[in-house]
C-alpha cells in the first residue's frame, strides 16, 4: 500500500547554509498564522537542533504542542522530521509520516525541498484502531488506497 | 469496504456473506465513518453506507496545498534577509 509522496520547491536568494538555519530556527517566524493545532496561535515554532530532538509549536502563555520528532539533522543539506499529526489534526505518537527537506546550491541561491511521504500511514492509523475494536478486515485500507490513487 | 466498491449498500447487504456477524459488520463501519473512508445516509429504517472518496485523498490534497503555501511563506521571508541581518 503506498500513496505518492508530496513534493514541493522553492528557490530562495540565500545560500543553503542560510537557507538551513532560518527554515529550522526560525519556523515560528515564517509559518503561516492559523496553520497549527494548539489551542491558541502559535508564539514559535521550535525545532530542537539534533536527531531525536522535538519538534513542537508553543503559544504566548508558553504552551507547548508536539508536532513530531527530528528523525535526521543534517545541516546544510537536509533535515529529516518525523510529522505526528494524524488525520484529524491531532498529535499522536504512535503515528510518524516523514518530512525531509533539503537544501541544494542553485547559482548564488538554494534549491528547497520538500517531500512529505509515507502518507498511507494516516490510513494504517485508522486499521490500528479498527484492530483494537476487536477486528480489522485485512486488506480494507489498501483497498481503499488503490481506489484513492485512482481517483487521483 | 470491498463490498462498497460496486455501490451503496446497507448494513444488511453488507454482511450478507460475510464471514461475520452483522453487529461486528455494524461497528467496522462505525470506525470507517469515524475514520472518513465511509459515509452514511439514512434511507427509511435503515442507514445505506458507501465509500467516501474524499477520505486519503483529501487529505493528500491538503497538505499539497499546504506545504505549497509554507514553502511560499519560507520564501518570502528567507528573501527578506537576503541582506546579513
Amino acid at each position: 500500500m503506498s500513496i505518492a509522496p508530496i513534493v514541493q520547491a522553492v528557490t530562495v536568494a540565500v545560500p543553503p547554509d542560510r537557507a538551513f538555519t532560518l527554515f529550522t530556527g526560525s519556523m515560528g517566524r515564517w509559518w503561516k498564522r492559523g496553520m497549527t493545532i494548539g489551542a491558541k496561535p502559535h508564539e514559535d515554532v521550535v525545532i530542537e537542533p539534533r536527531a531525536g530532538g522535538r519538534w513542537f509549536e508553543r503559544d504566548e502563555d508558553g504552551a507547548e504542542t508536539d508536532w513530531g520528532k527530528v528523525l535526521a539533522w543534517e545541516p546544510p543539506g537536509r533535515v529529516l522530521l518525523g510529522w505526528q499529526i494524524d488525520a484529524a489534526f491531532k498529535h499522536d505518537p504512535d503515528l510518524t509520516t516523514e518530512v525531509e527537506v533539503t537544501f541544494v546550491p542553485e547559482g548564488k541561491g538554494t534549491r528547497v525541498t520538500l517531500t512529505h511521504r509515507h502518507l498511507e500511514r494516516f490510513g494504517d492509523s485508522a486499521e490500528r484502531i479498527a484492530a483494537q475494536l476487536g477486528g480489522g478486515w485485512p486488506g480494507l485500507l489498501q483497498l481503499f488506497a488503490d481506489l484513492t490513487e485512482k481517483d487521483a | 469496504m470491498e463490498s462498497l466498491r460496486s455501490g451503496p449498500r446497507a448494513v444488511g447487504e453488507i454482511a450478507r456473506g460475510m464471514p461475520v456477524s452483522r453487529p461486528a459488520v455494524s461497528q467496522h463501519l462505525k470506525v470507517l465513518k469515524e475514520a472518513g473512508l465511509v459515509t452514511d445516509t439514512p434511507d427509511g429504517t435503515r442507514r445505506v453506507y458507501r465509500l467516501d472518496p474524499r477520505g486519503l485523498g483529501a487529505l493528500r490534497d491538503w497538505l499539497d496545498r499546504f506545504w505549497g503555501d509554507q514553502l511560499t511563506a519560507f520564501k518570502d521571508f528567507a528573501d527578506q534577509q537576503e541582506t546579513p541581518e
